[in-house]
């Protein structure tokens, strides 16, 4: 609080990013957790809430005779532009924010005062939902070939990686300890994926410290006894994710990649995926081009091209794609890393293992897997997503790539995942949003020297109440698309990757498909769901009437007890003999429809603003666009056309036409 | 018998689209082109020759209007070999006067009704450009006739499809634009839209990028860039965006031309009835469209539409504007999934027919040809005859399509214009997912709507044996 220097400046107007002649007139406020706009307009008050914690950054640009404009970037990609009209307020404000926005400690984080009215009870089921013994369990560990170690005890070995590892059996302690030795940070080899069908797996590490002619023996012996653990291939896959180049001149530093002349029967291969500096660079420089005011098509698809953005998400796809065909179709198991193993290795693990398991592709799963190749491998979310103020050169996109990929995926695979697209833009505001302790820290050691979990609340069970709204209509268990390893073309086509402006350009309304279908199709199939309840209903209300009725004919002409099948053919005839009142019926039919329903969750949703746990809603025009879309999508409704929606973006495309 | 039909017309199609034998795909005389051989295997029940005739259509505005009228000063084709014989005027203008505007518009193509705005009486109309030439001809019937489209004290704005660079270098050959000054009620507006043959290079660079096999993710971009095609997409669609604007938001009449009148003016006419005309986001108001818009308006479909982007020698009038205007509806309808009753296969069936075809629909370059010299009526099949049989209908029908009465603006941002892979990767991407995608979609709509009729059948049943109880009772 004490950093507040100002908690409330009126008459600030907020800039329409689209058409900037327009702007709505509010107050701003801040708060120890949020910046909050209020419109003055009485009939709407709509309310822009933006966590501190999202904030990447705050920019004073010159005064103008309207007042002073500040330009906060977000970390959601939000850009907000505001005009303050006296330069004073603008000052303490941005003074404010950048103090606010750089947190130096973990207790000044959103997720240690936000307070979902849950009792302990229920937090602690929360934190229980993604359980990744459990996990291993499913994968069919521990087994013949593998065990659970204790090597890592209080973590002993290595503070980066989790307590709970597996590792082959043959692998001794001694063996562990010392190939630890050898590993940068000492990530030795451990299991991040088993494949029950053919006993291949996936294993993680850092890079050796081999140098120009360093060698270890128990790093030998370990790779031996993954090797030795999957009796299904005589060699392993030894995939360095980084250029050759980066690799070699690691090895000036005492560094490098394996030599294939040490170890035994393995097969080493480079696979080119930039460092997290490069990565950096070009999501900015995307980033710039999603901001440009009315762009070319060429300024567009130049600056695309020019960020090299869908170039490192492809290296990204290309190397996940390998390990799984390495595990699918070879039966092989690969040990993947990069230099510490903690961005490109958990990248490329978990999209191998999602191209490989549908598991990883319905909701819970995804959770999983996050939970197990981020979270638990020490993936440092702190450092890269700059949740506390520290060196900007950590900070870089390495989990939105990954999000970016499975977004890829399931634009070529539209049945194969149990969740949306909304799923994944949600992920990736509360890896920045601090709103839950899930993402906090860089390894499992600081959470729980913090408390995280009997301090905060966790995403997953935020996120597993509300799954409702992030399940895709088009996937089905049964469906061929969900079952087994995806089967991609050998040579992926580039075209195959497209620009995300779902998430690069997401509180750009006007930019989106005005219609979801992904909202449509899941009130039809509500009212699916409605119907089908109705339907047995009256199927049961039917049949007692009749055998009351059939009573009473027995009783009077005394025929012989009619079967319940000869009720069902007596309603099947009626079908045949009143085609036209069926139709007639249809529209008088007062079915529940969705967008009732839609409207109820608009409302739902409206409430959670106000605990602004749902990113969405963070936004400005969001909680208009909830009811708004959903009025359009209602199934049966004719009436219920998109007026609110085609009214709104009128005015903004109007400035596109008039400015292009 | 239809399946084996229809594959023979694959082969063909391929034959003349892929591979290309010069002979086979520019056959000189069109009466020796498939459709002219082609006999239909299935019953005609609605013969398409006659679906959309000018009267019908006319018939629909003219309840909400007595401003307009049909006229028949082109019935020989001689006032405007490219128009058709019925066009649709305003009323205070007599056929005496329009035959004195013709000499004065490109083509003789004078300003014709193309699209009346129920909700505010505003109007577009279409012609070929005004020939000035460079000592300012003018010509008062021409000034009176477009005034006559506008209500008193209001003003209207003529959108010229040309850059005003490119317009006033047409005045050295004869041809030109408006002089405000002679028409002081309207105010000029250039939107530059390509000439047909920069848009062919466009298309051929395209497909070039598209089949690249070499797999590199930057090279890819590139060439897409460079192609240009999607530039022209947006800018396409920015002037039908303005030129709706202007009717709906401004509510002034406006009056569209480029220099024929016959290619980007129909594209920006055609789109912006997309945008403000619900009835055109229906299968069959989408057919009248490309009937009134496209086939009837003289676009010349046999110069323009020979060979698609693969022919050897450079033919001087190839070029995709019809695709391209099929490729922004596409565009508008992945903005609006929901608001229209077709779905993509029917924009990639036009395509395919426009260019290679066993239906006679788009032979000829316009109707006086395809009347009179080619009698395409009596001697071959109409397209629509085929797509509008019910087994047809539903292959192109989309499942989400719920009417919607209202305007759709879409955005013309680059972030929001994507390539069209259906039509474009077709070939280099397997479909099988999002085929399948496709299909669950269709399930999931078709499984309510069968649950809805159950529950309905269900719900009268009962009502009926609760009415029959009650009368057994009261005896």
């Amino acid at each position: 609080m004490e950093h507040i220097r100002t908690p409330k400046v009126e008459n600030v107007r907020l800039v329409d990013r689209v058409s900037p002649k327009k702007a709505a007139l509010g107050t701003l406020y801040l708060t120890a957790t949020h910046v909050i706009f209020v419109e003055n307009s009485p009939d709407t008050r709509k309310e822009t809430w933006i966590l501190h914690s999202q904030i990447s950054t705050i920019e004073k640009q010159a005064t103008t005779a309207t007042g002073c404009p500040l330009l906060i970037r977000c970390k959601n990609f939000q850009i907000i532009q505001l005009i303050i009209p006296q330069e004073r307020d603008c000052h303490d404000v941005y003074i404010s924010l950048i103090r606010l926005a750089r947190p130096v400690k973990y207790e000044e984080l959103y997720c240690f005062s936000f307070n979902p009215m849950l009792d302990k009870e229920e937090r602690e089921q929360g934190w229980v939902l993604i359980d990744l013994s459990e996990e291993y369990k499913r994968m069919g560990l521990p087994n013949h070939y593998w065990q659970l170690s204790d090597v890592n005890r209080d973590y002993r070995v290595c503070d980066s990686y989790p307590t709970e590892l597996y590792v082959p059996k043959s692998a001794t302690a001694h063996i562990i300890v010392g190939s630890s030795k050898f590993r940068s940070r000492r990530r030795f080899p451990v299991l991040s994926y088993y494949c029950k069908d053919n006993h291949a797996s996936i294993c993680r590490s850092s890079q050796p410290l081999s140098g120009f002619s360093a060698r270890c023996l128990e790093d030998e012996q370990m790779l031996q006894a993954i090797r030795k653990a999957n009796p299904g291939s005589d060699f392993v896959y030894v995939v360095d994710t980084r250029p050759k180049l980066n690799a070699m001149a690691n090895r000036a530093a005492g560094k490098g990649y394996e030599n294939e002349d040490n170890y035994s029967n393995i097969k080493f291969q480079f696979i080119g995926i930039e460092n997290i500096h490069v990565m950096r660079n070009s999501l900015q420089k995307m980033l710039e081009v999603c901001e440009l005011k009315s762009p070319s098509m060429s300024d567009f698809l130049w600056g695309l091209e020019n960020s090299g953005w869908l170039r490192h998400i492809k290296a990204i796809m290309d190397a996940g794609i390998f390990i799984a065909k390495a595990v699918s179709e070879e039966g092989a198991s690969v040990l993947v890393h990069c230099s510490d193993g903690w961005d490109r290795t958990a990248q490329v693990c978990s999209v191998a293992s999602l191209l490989l398991d549908p598991h990883y592709r319905t909701l819970k799963g995804f959770m999983v897997l996050i939970e197990k190749d981020w979270i638990s491998f020490g993936h440092k979310f702190n450092h890269r997503y700059g949740n506390l103020d520290g060196d900007p050169k950590e900070i870089s996109p390495v989990i939105d790539q990954f999000i970016e990929c499975v977004w890829q995926l399931m634009e070529q695979f539209p049945c194969a995942f149990e969740f949306n697209e909304r799923f994944l833009i949600h992920i990736q505001h509360h890896i920045y949003s601090c709103q839950f302790g899930n993402f906090l820290c860089n390894s499992q050691k600081e959470r729980r020297e913090l408390k995280i979990q009997e301090r905060t609340y966790s995403l997953w069970a935020h996120l597993w109440k509300n799954r409702a709204d992030y399940l895709n209509p088009l996937f089905r268990a049964d469906h061929s698309q969900t079952q087994g390893t995806f089967h991609l073309p050998t040579a992926p086509c580039n075209f195959m990757y497209k620009f995300w402006s779902g998430m690069y350009n997401r509180f750009e309304k006007g930019m989106q498909p005005r219609q979801s279908v992904t909202d449509y199709l899941m009130a039809v199939k509500e009212e699916t769901q409605q119907l089908e309840e109705e339907l047995e209903a009256l199927e049961e209300r039917l049949e007692k009437i009749q055998k009351v009725q059939l009573n009473c004919t027995k009783v009077k002409s005394k025929q012989s007890e009619p079967s319940k099948h000869s009720g069902f053919s007596t309603s099947d005839n009626s079908i045949a003999n009143t085609p036209q009142d069926y139709s007639g019926n249809m529209k008088s039919f007062p079915s529940r429809s969705p967008s009732q329903g839609d409207e109820d969750s608009a409302l739902i949703l409206t409430q959670d603003n106000l605990k602004s746990s749902d990113p969405d809603l963070s936004a400005n025009s969001d909680q208009e666009s909830g009811v708004e879309d959903l009025s359009c999508r209602s199934p049966s409704g004719g009436e219920h056309a998109p007026s609110e929606d085609s009214g709104k973006d009128r005015d903004s495309d109007e400035a596109v036409f008039l400015t292009a | 018998m239809e399946e084996m039909c229809f594959q023979w017309w694959v082969f063909l199609f391929c034959l003349s689209f892929l591979f290309a034998p010069q002979a086979l795909s520019t056959l000189d005389s069109i009466t020796l082109m498939y459709p002219f051989f082609y006999r239909p295997m299935f019953e005609v029940i609605e013969d398409g020759w006659h679906s959309f005739l000018p009267e019908q259509e006319f018939e629909l505005y003219s309840s909400a209007t007595s401003e307009w009228r049909l006229s028949y000063v082109n019935k020989e084709f001689a006032v405007c070999p490219s128009y058709p014989p019925i066009v649709t005027v305003p009323k205070s203008i007599d056929d005496e006067a329009l035959r004195k505007v013709a000499t004065f518009r490109h083509g003789g193509r004078f300003p014709v009704l193309s699209y009346y705005h129920k909700k505010n009486g505003m109007v577009i109309m279409r012609s070929g450009q005004p020939l000035t030439g460079t000592n300012g001809r003018r010509c008062k019937e021409d000034e009176k006739l477009i005034n006559a489209t506008l209500r008193a004290g209001k003003r209207g704005y003529i959108i010229d499809t040309r850059s005003l660079n490119v317009a006033q270098q047409a005045r050295a050959k004869g041809g030109g634009f408006e002089q405000e000054a002679h028409y002081p009620q309207w105010r000029r507006i250039h939107k530059s839209i390509e000439r047909y043959h920069i848009l062919q290079e466009s298309l051929i660079k395209l497909v070039e990028a598209c089949n690249d096999q070499t797999h590199n993710m930057d090279r890819w971009l590139s060439k897409l860039e460079a192609s240009n095609w999607l530039t022209h997409i947006k800018e396409i669609l920015t002037a039908a965006c303005l030129a709706a604007q202007c009717i709906d938001r401004e509510g002034a009449s406006i009056l569209i031309h480029g220099t024929e009148g016959t290619d980007s003016t129909l594209q920006v006419t055609s789109l912006a009835q997309i945008i403000l005309e619900p009835r055109s986001r229906t299968i069959r108001g989408f057919e009248a469209l490309v009937e009134r818009e496209w086939l009837q308006a003289g676009h010349p479909f046999q110069q323009r539409c020979a060979q698609s982007a693969y022919c050897n020698t450079k033919q001087k009038w190839e070029a995709p504007v019809f695709l391209l205007f099929l490729d922004c509806v596409w565009q508008i309808l992945r903005q609006f999934p929901c608001s229209f009753e077709f779905n993509e296969n029917f924009l990639i069936m036009l395509f395919e027919h426009a260019y290679a075809s066993q239906f006679g629909t788009f032979l000829g370059n316009n109707e006086s040809e395809s009347r009179c010299k080619l009698k395409l009526q009596q001697k071959t099949m109409s397209l629509w005859s085929w797509v509008n049989q019910p087994g047809e209908l539903s292959k192109f029908t989309n499942p989400l399509f719920e009417a919607n009465n209202l305007v759709i603006w879409p955005s013309v941002a680059p972030q929001s214009l994507p390539l069209w892979e259906g039509i474009f990767l077709r070939w280099n991407r397997s479909s099988k997912y999002l085929d399948e995608a496709y299909e669950e979609m269709v399930n999931i709509i078709e499984y309510n709507k069968e649950l809805q009729a159950k529950v309905n059948i269900l719900r009268r049943q009962l009502a009926e044996l609760e009415t029959e109880d009650g009368m057994q009772e009261s005896p």
